[in-house]
C-alpha cells in the first residue's frame, strides 16, 4: 500500500536535510510502527506523507497503492484515502466542529464521486463515532480543537479518523499529552478500525502505545533513515535497552 | 465687484452646490429649517476635506468623490427581504419613507414631516468644521424615520429599517428615542441597485437601563457612494451594542460618535468590513466616555481582497471625571492580496487617573499550519481558504447572542464570499 523509496528530504525554507534516503514499506492490513529518538526525523516524516510544503523532496519518492504522491497537495492526498492523526491538532476558532466535519466528509465525498451526506445521516455518523471515544456532543458545537484538553483534541482526531474512514493512518506521536484512560480510548478506536483494508503507521516514542496498539512490523528511524526493522519484539528492545544499541549496531 | 473664493471647487463640489440650488426648493422645512440647510452647504462650498484634515487624513475625500449623481425622482427603489423573517419594516425607497408599521410600543414618523414643521431644526447641522457628513445630510436630507419607543417595551422581532436607493441622490436620517428600560433590535439596511450618493444620518437617544443592539448592514453596489454616521448617547445603566457590517459601496465612510452619557452605561462596537474590487472603505469611530463607570469594547475585523483599501480610525476619549472606565479596543485584519490595502489608527486620550484602557491592530494572511490542516482532511484549497477567512469574521458575528441575527448575517456573509471568494 505505502512504499517508501529512498527518500531524501529538507527544510524548504533553510535547507536542512532531514530524511537521508528512507526506505519502508507497509503492506496492506499491517500496522507499522516507526520509533526513534528526539529529532530523528518522525514528525517530519508525517508531514511529508500528508503533503506539507514546509517540507521539500530532493530525491526517491513515496508510492500509495503504486501511484506517485509527490505532486498532490494535502487534500488530493487526503481523498486518496491518507490521513494523518496529528501530534499538536490545530486550534482553529471560528470554525465549528460540527461544520467542519461536514465540509471534510463532504469533500472526500465529492472527490470520490459521492452524493454529499444529507444533515441527519451525518449526525447520526458522528453521534454513533463520537459516543464510542465517549465524546460530549456539546465539544462538537465549540469551535475546532480551541480550548479542547490534550486528551480531547486527541479524540477529536480519531474522531476525525473514524469518519473520514481512509486507507493509510499515520498516527503522529498519538500518545503524547494522555493519560492512561484516554490512551485506551484512543487505542480502541484505532484497533476498531484494523482492517485486512487498511494500513497503519504510528508513530511514537515510546513502547507503551504499543502494548495497546499491536504492531505487525517495527522500525528504528534514526538520523533520517530506517536503520532497523523486526517484528513487535523490537519494541519491547528498544524500551528495555534504549536506542543506544540499535543505533551502534547500525553505525 | 466681485468676490474672490478662496478655493477653487472640484467638479464634484461644484456639482453637489449646482443640486442644492436646484433642489433647494423641493426640500421639505422653511425657517429654521432652511437657515440650518444654507448653513450647512457653506462647508461644501468651502471644499470637501482633504488628507491634511487630520480625521479625514486616509480619506481624501475632495480628491475620492468624482461622481455625484443627479436627483432622479423618478427612479424606483423595491424594498428587500428582511433580515430576519416576519420583521415589521419601515422603507425608505430612493429617498422617500413609505408606511408606518404598527408595533407596540413604537411611533413611527416620516422625517419630512418633522423637517416641513420645523420641529427637527435643532437636529440640523454639522459637528464641527471637519464633519462633512453631518454637512452635506443637513443641507439635502428629504426624508428618514423618526422612532420613538416607549418606556418599559420589549421587541420581539428586531425593527427594521430600510434606506434602498435606485441611483441618483438619497440623504436621509433615521433618528431614534429609545425610553427607559427598553428592550430591543434595530436593523438598519443600507442596499440599492444604482451608482448613488447616499448619506444617512443616525441620531440615537438611548434611555437608562436599556438593552439595544443596532446592526447596520451597508451592502451597496460597487458603484456607490456611500456616507453614514451614527451618533448615540448612552444612558445610565444601559448596554447599547452596535454591530456594522460594510460589505459594498465604492466609497464608504461610515462615522461613529458614541458617548456614554449614565453611569454604569456600556457600549460595544463590532465591526465587520468585506472589502473588495477597487474600493475604498473607512470606519472611523470617536468615543467619548464622559461619566464614571462605563465600559466599552470594540472588535473590528477586515478582510481585504483584490485593490480595495480599508481604514479604521478609533479615538477612545476618556474625559477627567470619567474615573473607572474600562475600554478596549482591536482592530484585526486579515490581507489576502499584494494590492489591498488596510491603514489603522487606534486613538487613547485619557484625562482621568484611574481608568484601564488599551487597544490593538494586527494585519496578518491566511495561517499555513491552519490550512494545512485543513487541507490534510481533503477540504480543496478554496474551501479550505474560505472556510478560514468565514471564521475569521464570524467570530465577531457569533458574539451576538440571537442565533437568529448570527445565522442571518452569516448568510449575507456567504453571500459575499460567493461572489468575492
Amino acid at each position: 500500500m505505502l512504499e517508501i523509496k529512498n527518500l531524501h528530504a529538507r527544510i524548504a525554507d533553510e535547507g536542512t536535510e532531514i530524511i537521508r534516503g528512507l526506505n519502508l514499506t507497509v503492506a496492506k492490513g499491517e500496522v507499522a510502527a516507526i520509533m526513534g529518538p528526539n529529532g530523528s526525523g518522525k514528525s517530519t516524516l508525517s508531514y511529508i506523507l500528508a503533503g506539507r510544503e514546509d517540507y521539500e523532496v530532493t530525491e526517491g519518492d513515496i508510492l500509495f497503492n503504486g501511484q506517485s504522491i509527490l505532486e498532490w497537495d494535502p487534500a488530493e492526498r487526503a481523498a486518496a484515502g491518507i490521513f494523518l492523526a496529528f501530534q499538536y491538532p490545530m486550534e482553529i476558532p471560528g470554525v465549528a466542529t460540527m461544520e467542519f466535519l461536514k465540509v471534510a466528509m463532504n469533500a472526500q465525498r465529492k472527490a470520490r464521486g459521492e452524493e454529499p451526506l444529507k444533515v441527519p445521516e451525518l449526525l447520526k455518523k458522528v453521534k454513533d463515532a463520537a459516543g464510542t471515544l465517549q465524546m460530549d456532543m456539546g465539544m462538537l458545537k465549540r469551535p475546532l480543537n480551541v480550548g479542547f484538553s490534550g486528551g480531547e483534541k486527541k479524540r477529536a482526531e480519531i474522531l476525525q479518523m473514524k469518519l473520514l474512514e481512509p486507507k493509510l493512518c499515520v498516527m503522529d506521536e498519538t500518545d503524547s499529552g494522555l493519560d492512561i484512560d484516554a490512551l485506551k480510548i484512543v487505542s480502541d478506536g484505532v484497533n476498531a478500525l484494523r482492517s485486512p483494508d487498511r494500513a497503519v503507521v504510528v508513530i511514537t516514542h515510546y513502547q507503551r502505545l504499543l502494548e495497546h496498539i499491536v504492531p505487525d512490523s517495527v522500525h528504528v528511524l534514526y538520523k533520517g533513515q530506517i536503520i532497523k526493522s523486526g517484528d513487535k519484539s523490537l519494541a519491547l528492545d528498544l524500551e528495555a535497552n534504549g536506542y543506544a544499541g540499535v543505533i551502534g549496531e547500525a553505525a | 465687484m466681485n468676490i474672490q473664493t478662496s478655493i477653487k471647487n472640484t467638479p464634484a463640489e461644484q456639482a453637489l452646490l449646482d443640486a442644492f440650488g436646484e433642489r433647494l426648493a423641493l426640500l421639505p422645512g422653511d425657517g429654521d429649517v432652511m437657515l440650518k440647510r444654507d448653513a450647512a452647504i457653506e462647508a461644501i462650498k468651502a471644499g470637501l476635506p482633504t488628507r491634511r484634515i487630520e480625521s479625514w487624513h486616509y480619506t481624501d475625500l475632495r480628491r475620492l468623490l468624482t461622481k455625484v449623481p443627479a436627483f432622479d425622482a423618478g427612479l424606483e427603489a423595491k424594498p428587500v427581504a428582511p433580515l430576519i423573517e416576519g420583521s415589521p419594516v419601515l422603507t425608505v425607497l430612493n429617498g422617500v419613507a413609505g408606511k408606518p408599521v404598527a408595533v407596540e410600543g413604537v411611533t413611527a414618523t416620516p422625517v419630512a414631516e418633522k423637517l416641513g414643521d420645523g420641529t427637527y431644526a435643532p437636529a440640523l447641522g454639522a459637528q464641527g468644521a471637519d464633519d462633512a457628513i453631518g454637512a452635506l445630510n443637513s443641507a439635502f436630507v428629504a426624508d428618514g424615520w423618526l422612532i420613538e419607543i416607549a418606556d418599559g417595551t420589549v421587541l420581539e422581532k428586531p425593527l427594521e429599517v430600510q434606506n434602498v436607493q435606485a441611483g441618483g441622490q438619497v440623504h436621509t436620517r433615521f433618528a431614534a428615542k429609545i425610553g427607559d428600560g427598553v428592550t430591543a433590535t434595530i436593523v438598519e439596511r443600507q442596499t440599492g441597485s444604482g451608482d448613488a450618493l447616499v448619506s444617512s444620518v443616525d441620531n440615537v437617544v438611548i434611555g437608562d437601563g436599556c438593552e439595544v443592539t443596532w446592526l447596520i448592514v451597508q451592502e451597496q453596489p460597487e458603484t456607490a457612494t456611500h456616507f453614514g454616521q451614527f451618533n448615540a448617547w448612552i444612558g445610565k445603566d444601559a448596554k447599547f451594542t452596535l454591530f456594522v457590517m460594510n460589505a459594498g459601496g465604492k466609497l464608504v465612510r461610515q462615522e461613529i460618535r458614541v458617548v456614554t452619557k449614565g453611569e454604569g452605561s456600556d457600549f460595544q462596537l463590532r465591526g465587520v468590513d468585506l472589502l473588495a474590487g477597487d474600493t475604498h472603505t473607512d470606519v472611523t469611530m470617536v468615543l467619548d466616555h464622559a461619566v464614571p463607570h462605563t465600559g466599552s469594547r470594540e472588535i473590528i475585523r477586515n478582510v481585504v481582497t483584490g485593490k480595495a483599501r480599508g481604514v479604521f480610525q478609533g479615538r477612545i476619549n476618556v474625559h477627567q471625571v470619567a474615573q473607572k472606565t474600562d475600554a478596549k479596543m482591536a482592530c484585526n485584519t486579515l490581507l489576502l492580496s499584494d494590492d489591498g490595502e488596510f491603514s489603522t489608527k487606534p486613538e487613547l486620550e485619557i484625562f482621568a487617573d484611574d481608568v484601564a484602557c488599551g487597544h490593538g491592530a494586527t494585519v496578518t494572511e491566511i495561517d499555513h499550519a491552519h490550512l494545512f490542516y485543513l487541507m490534510a482532511r481533503g477540504i480543496d484549497e478554496k474551501t479550505a481558504r474560505g472556510l478560514l477567512v468565514k471564521a475569521f469574521v464570524a467570530e465577531v458575528i457569533e458574539e451576538l447572542e440571537d442565533e437568529a441575527l448570527v445565522e442571518a448575517l452569516e448568510t449575507r456573509l456567504d453571500g459575499w464570499f460567493a461572489d468575492h471568494g
